[in-house]
């Protein structure tokens, strides 16, 4: 298992660098610059700035230079908020947004888990579905949507929560829920779909014959066992929420990195865009790590080789 | 006659026992008819802007009210079906063809070919979607064609890993070791046998591809990097009614039920297909 992940963590270096050499050219090959604006500055001024950022070197050159500051721990400093190191923007925004989809993954595995339990152990009834419909509605609605339900009812019509910001405890609600909607409707759904597959097998037929009482053999042996493919889940999970939290953190005034990142898109902040995505593409090759050991430890019938 | 073959029958009477998808079905035939007859259905057209009129609530005149600038709501979800659709359909068709051809040449010819191709996806799959997504809007520019292209770039790896192993599995199949011990050629195989024994799988991953576009569309065009006004697609119109939601909800509401139940009727309706045509298939999430 540790020369399984030495080889995983050996290969994502590659892949990150891919990802880094994509995105670098793809924001280089669009139109429109950093320092475009509507008057325009007289050609000195844009040659001095141009040469100050090494705009006027070839793309790869600048690229090779960029990939040797990073290998230094040095991200460059943002184009768009002038003098800030990308590092600091990044260490300032992303507790915040590692917090924020931490709270929506725990929401979603808290809700969305005995949910699918709950529907598989009384399949075909109203339970069953109710609790569907409410999986399905939740993969149907865009995120935008069930956040401009949520500040309707709760913050505009009923005034119980703040519709945005990020301070105290009670306006963490709305945006973990908006955050985890998603995912928490994936999960009853696989959930459900997992337990009924396991409630086919002999060790069932065998604890019930035991003279186990319905409960117990739902929540003790069959959930366990069904919540080994979930497991797989959590990778598509990590990815969602990743994306989810752009439009979270834009739409609730969350100073998280999602935000940072759509805008930086927007206003041409090449080093900040960079930086950001350099992190989520770890996040993400990192999470896919995790769950895939997470996997083999849960189910030792799992060999990891490839 | 159309000679329609025995199975094709069964799986419709099989699927018109399934209420809740044949509702569907129905819903987004109704749904599509709109916007392709968008102008004989509406009085008034998406950009006709009166400001006398704005801000209006439902009323005979305007059913579903009036925005911002005093343009008639019920017209602009109407044409704002027409391009979601659009979206949702061409990316769909785009992905399809794409991963199509890449699947089943990589699945046929495997060796080195295979192996090149699948990097080449895998290099797509690392890359979260919506990240590429955005990242190719700017390049191809805020249009229709530059989201069909953007979201095309980024649906298709999930097509071809399907052909592709569906394509494996056919390979050992009596039915085209037949045909090459016929002398078919590899390309007539592929196509004229393989793939037309695939169409159900295929008819099931496009009902799935389609309402994730739509979806993406309205993400992006929500977040300011898709359609531009004046045009009007779904996800636009979500944006321009979440700002002035405080005082408007029905400028929220409106569109918003719309996508809800489009989004819904997709999903029941693949439930549907895939149980007659995919029993195999697990659970797809889209």
């Amino acid at each position: 298992m540790i020369s399984y992940t030495v080889r995983r963590l050996a290969i994502s270096v590659p892949v990150l660098l891919l990802l880094a050499a994509l995105t670098f050219f793809l924001l280089r090959l669009a139109p429109g610059g950093p320092f475009d604006s509507d008057r325009a500055w007289p050609p000195e001024i844009q040659a001095n700035i141009a040469a100050k950022y090494e705009l006027d070197r070839p793309v790869y050159v600048q690229f090779a230079h960029w990939i040797r500051d990073v290998a230094h721990g040095d991200l460059r400093e943002s184009f768009q908020y002038l003098g800030r190191p990308v590092t600091m923007i990044v260490a300032e925004s992303l507790p915040t947004s590692i917090y924020l989809g931490f709270l929506a993954l725990v929401f979603s595995m808290a809700v969305g888990i005995p949910l699918g339990a709950v529907a598989a152990s009384k399949q075909n009834t109203w339970v069953d579905h109710t609790a569907m419909f409410f999986a399905i509605s939740g993969i149907s609605l865009p995120s935008y949507l069930i956040a401009s339900l949520l500040i309707l009812v709760f913050a505009l019509w009923l005034g119980w929560l703040p519709p945005a910001l990020w301070d105290e405890p009670g306006s963490w609600i709305l945006p973990v829920v908006t955050l985890g909607w998603r995912p928490m409707a994936m999960l009853a759904r696989f959930t459900r779909t997992s337990m009924l597959e396991v409630f086919r097998m002999d060790y069932i037929r065998t604890a019930y014959s035991k003279g186990l009482s319905g409960r117990a053999v739902v929540f003790k042996h069959a959930l366990k066992n069904s919540l080994i493919p979930v497991v797989t889940l959590l990778g598509p999970i990590a990815a969602n929420l990743v994306t989810g939290s752009f439009l979270v953190e834009m739409v609730f005034q969350i100073p998280g990195m999602g935000k940072h990142f759509v805008q930086a898109v927007i206003n041409r902040d090449y080093p900040l865009v960079m930086g950001v995505t350099l992190v989520y593409g770890t996040i993400l090759i990192l999470s896919n790590l995790i769950v895939d050991l997470l996997y083999a430890w849960i189910d030792p019938r799992i060999r990891l080789n490839d | 006659m159309i000679n329609v073959p025995d199975s094709q029958i069964k799986a419709w009477k099989r699927f018109k026992k399934n209420r809740l998808a044949l509702i569907s079905l129905l819903f987004l035939v109704a749904i599509t008819g709109f916007a392709v007859f968008a102008p004989l259905v509406t009085q008034y057209s998406y950009e006709e802007q009166n400001i006398s009129q704005k801000l209006e609530s439902p009323s005979t005149r305007h059913w579903m009210g009036t925005d911002t600038l005093g343009r008639d709501l019920y017209s602009r979800i109407v044409y704002g079906a027409r391009m979601s659709l659009a979206v949702g359909i061409f990316t769909a068709l785009f992905a399809l063809v794409l991963g199509t051809l890449t699947g089943a040449v990589a699945g046929y010819l495997g060796g080195w070919v295979d192996h090149l191709l699948m990097r080449v996806v895998d290099v797509f799959y690392i890359f979260p979607s919506l990240l590429l997504a955005i990242l190719l809007m700017l390049l191809l520019g805020r249009g229709v064609t530059g989201i069909i292209l953007a979201l095309g770039m980024t649906a298709w790896v999930t097509q071809a890993r399907l052909v592709r192993g569906q394509v494996l599995q056919a390979k050992e199949m009596a039915y085209v070791e037949a045909a090459r011990a016929l002398g078919v050629s590899g390309f007539s195989i592929v196509f004229k046998h393989i793939l037309p024994n695939l169409w159900g799988p295929i008819i099931v991953s496009l009902t799935m591809q389609i309402p994730s576009n739509i979806m993406s569309e309205s993400f992006l065009s929500f977040i300011g990097l898709g359609i531009q006004p004046p045009y009007s697609s779904w996800g636009t119109l979500a944006n321009e009614g979440f700002r002035a939601m405080r005082s408007f909800p029905h400028l929220i509401i409106y569109p918003g039920a719309i996508l809800f139940f489009t989004m819904l009727a997709f999903s029941y309706l693949g439930d549907g297909l895939r149980d007659v045509l995919d029993p195999q298939g697990g659970g797809t999430i889209f």
